[in-house]
């Protein structure tokens, strides 16, 4: 009905450089068939994706009886809200004790890589030394090495050097997740930073190791963050070492821990679980929201380098 | 004064000491600055990498060095290739991974080329698209062992309600609804990645293209065939790399919802690995052998990633840099 005048009344683009903004072609499309061809299958896709969570919390704050009777109560929703299965979690397991294995253990394993990782990436790509790109690549290579493959021999070598059942098992392994990552991830960074801001340092008389603390690190700090919070992700997430290195209850990490808590034989507590599955799930999720741009860098930065 | 300021150099050029010079030697700061991520990745990557194909050959048991364990040569081998479980394995992880990485790569196409239409809200619809994937997977895994409950799954409960079926599903009791099941459960979590980083992709294809082959009479899926898939396929080639390689080698999703059951119809060749070398009879040779076995098919992911990367290298003029 209204075809004509909106094509007249396009915004001139010349007067603009073509930016997303820009209308484009988009004044073709209606609404009636976007809604079927996108709103439609983008709406059943993120509902799928979403389930799954919402199903972890509804679980969590229901009420015990309420759990396996889904004939009484609608089991979509609940209309008295409990707080018993996280109450459970925090202070009747050792669960607040596998959180802070968790964090603490990804925390400074990510601290290691990243410090490791801004050496190697500014070497090679701002010192050079000869073969630097050979090594580049041989860090790349060693980012598609996984863990499954490695978590056997690993577990000798981590016997061997008394690291077995304690928290250095991990934080010393994780790294090396991480570092091939995060490495080149800080490359790609490091290369958009001018060689003239170098190249002054050093007529100044500055040392490399100063040109790399105060010029190129303040300015890589959107890579650092990046890589940090993918590392801190990564780590969270990880689970076949934490599941071979660890033994005893008390060194666990929440993925690891919560999968034989809270299963008495056959009988599994799953408002405990979903409760452990949500609370473990969290911090991650509340930091990702601060930083949604600096991760989404930092996966598309991989693969894109 | 002046004389004073020139004196001043001079003095420095002539003695240049083995230090001064060392100091501003590239390959030797570069040796120092590599430290630490080499001392990582040799100590922690390569030699258990050397290590396991080591113990492949012998017939360690768990806390042997390898030193002190019996040579066994080819024979973990030749006793895997004859052994039904692991061949079941071989057939579980290449059907995992294959149908598994084709739904991953379909789908997360599709919503990326959804996500990549003018929408309101984009930014946060990105951001919620990308949760699957924040969530360690051991934790949503969880959330699936629970939908999928042979009694009191939510699925089987609605669809009860709907009078589509009439028995509850066993979903994970059943070989073939188990290996569904973890591939539903595999791409549920690996669809954001490839949707996100393709976005990314084809954010960086300019729109003039496409009002060209508008003009030019292009259908839909002539634009897509002809312009977006052609710009597409070198990230293309780099993420179904990496989402093949993650597949092949998974883990957490098995060990958590099935451990490898019913009667090893979802067993990968990871979690057998681990089964036969640290749980089981802790036969290290033979899990360093089965884990050994996957390091052609990662090879192979390797080459086609490196081809990848330097068609797209190709495409835009870059040098090699």
């Amino acid at each position: 009905m209204t075809d004509v005048p909106k094509i007249l009344h396009a915004p001139p683009s010349a007067a603009a450089p073509l930016t997303d903004e820009s209308e484009g072609m988009r004044y073709l499309e209606r609404l009636p068939r976007k809604l079927v061809t996108v709103y439609l299958p983008l709406g059943i896709i993120i509902l799928v994706l979403l389930f799954p969570f919402y199903w972890m919390t509804v679980t969590a704050i229901k009420p015990k009886e309420h759990l396996l009777d889904l004939d009484s109560h609608s089991p979509f929703y609940t209309l008295s809200p409990t707080l018993d299965h996280i109450v459970d979690l925090l202070f009747k397991t050792d669960y607040p004790l596998w959180l802070w294995n968790t964090m603490m253990i990804s925390v400074v394993a990510t601290v290691l890589a990243l410090l490791a990782s801004v050496f190697a990436a500014y070497a090679i790509v701002r010192i050079r030394y000869r073969g630097a790109q050979w090594v580049g690549g041989l860090i790349f290579l060693a980012y598609l090495v996984p863990p499954s493959i490695l978590f056997i021999p690993l577990s000798t070598v981590i016997f061997e050097y008394g690291l077995f059942d304690t928290p250095f098992a991990l934080i010393l392994t994780y790294p090396t997740i991480l570092i091939p990552f995060s490495t080149w991830l800080l490359m790609g960074y490091f290369k958009t930073i001018p060689y003239e801001l170098e190249e002054c340092a050093l007529i100044d008389g500055a040392s490399r190791w100063q040109i790399l603390w105060k010029i190129v690190l303040p300015l890589a700090v959107p890579g650092l963050i990046s890589a940090g919070i993918f590392c801190l992700t990564l780590c969270w997430n990880e689970f076949i070492y934490a599941l071979t290195f660890i033994n005893s209850t008390q060194h666990k990490t929440v993925p690891v821990a919560i999968v034989t808590a809270f299963t008495d034989g056959d009988q599994y507590r799953w408002g405990s679980l979903m409760a452990g599955a949500l609370v473990g799930s969290l911090p991650l999720v509340i930091l990702y929201s601060f930083f949604v741009e600096h991760y989404v860098s930092a996966m598309t930065g991989a693969v894109k380098e | 004064m002046p004389e004073a300021v020139i004196r001043e150099p001079a003095a420095a050029i002539t003695a240049p000491s083995l230090w001064s010079r060392l100091k501003v030697n590239r390959d030797w700061l570069g040796a120092w600055f590599m430290l630490p991520a080499a001392a990582f990745l040799v100590l922690f990557l390569a030699y258990p990498l050397a290590l396991g194909i080591a113990y492949s050959f012998t017939d360690a048991r768990i806390g042997q060095d390898i030193w002190s364990a019996p040579w066994a040569g080819i024979d973990n081998y030749l006793w895997l290739i004859e052994d039904d479980p692991f061949l079941l394995a071989v057939f579980n992880t290449l059907f995992y991974t294959f149908v598994a990485s084709v739904l991953k790569f379909a789908i997360g196409l599709y919503l990326a080329i959804l996500l990549n239409n003018h929408l309101p809200f984009r930014a946060i619809i990105r951001a919620i698209v990308l949760v699957p994937f924040i969530v360690p997977t051991v934790l949503s895994a969880i959330a699936f062992w629970w939908i999928f409950d042979p009694q009191f799954s939510i699925v089987s409960w609605s669809l009860r309600q709907m009078g589509v079926i009439s028995t509850n599903i066993d979903f994970l009791g059943d070989p073939w609804n188990a290996r569904w099941s973890v591939i539903f459960a595999n791409v549920w979590r690996g669809v954001p990645f490839i949707a996100i980083t393709l976005l990314a992709g084809l954010q960086t294809v300019p729109p003039s293209l496409y009002e060209a082959a508008t003009i030019d009479g292009a259908s839909r899926w002539q634009m897509f065939r002809y312009i977006t898939y052609p710009l597409l396929t070198p990230i293309i080639a780099v993420v179904m790399t990496f989402s093949v390689l993650f597949t092949f080698t998974d883990f957490q999703l098995i060990k958590v919802l099935t451990n490898g059951g019913p009667a090893g119809a979802t067993e990968l060749m990871a979690t057998l690995s681990f089964n036969r070398a640290i749980l089981g009879g802790q036969r290290i040779g033979e899990g360093a052998a089965i884990s050994t076995a996957m390091i052609p098919f990662l090879l192979a992911c390797i080459l086609i990633s490196w081809f990848g990367l330097q068609r797209r290298k190709w495409q835009q003029g870059e040098a090699n840099d």
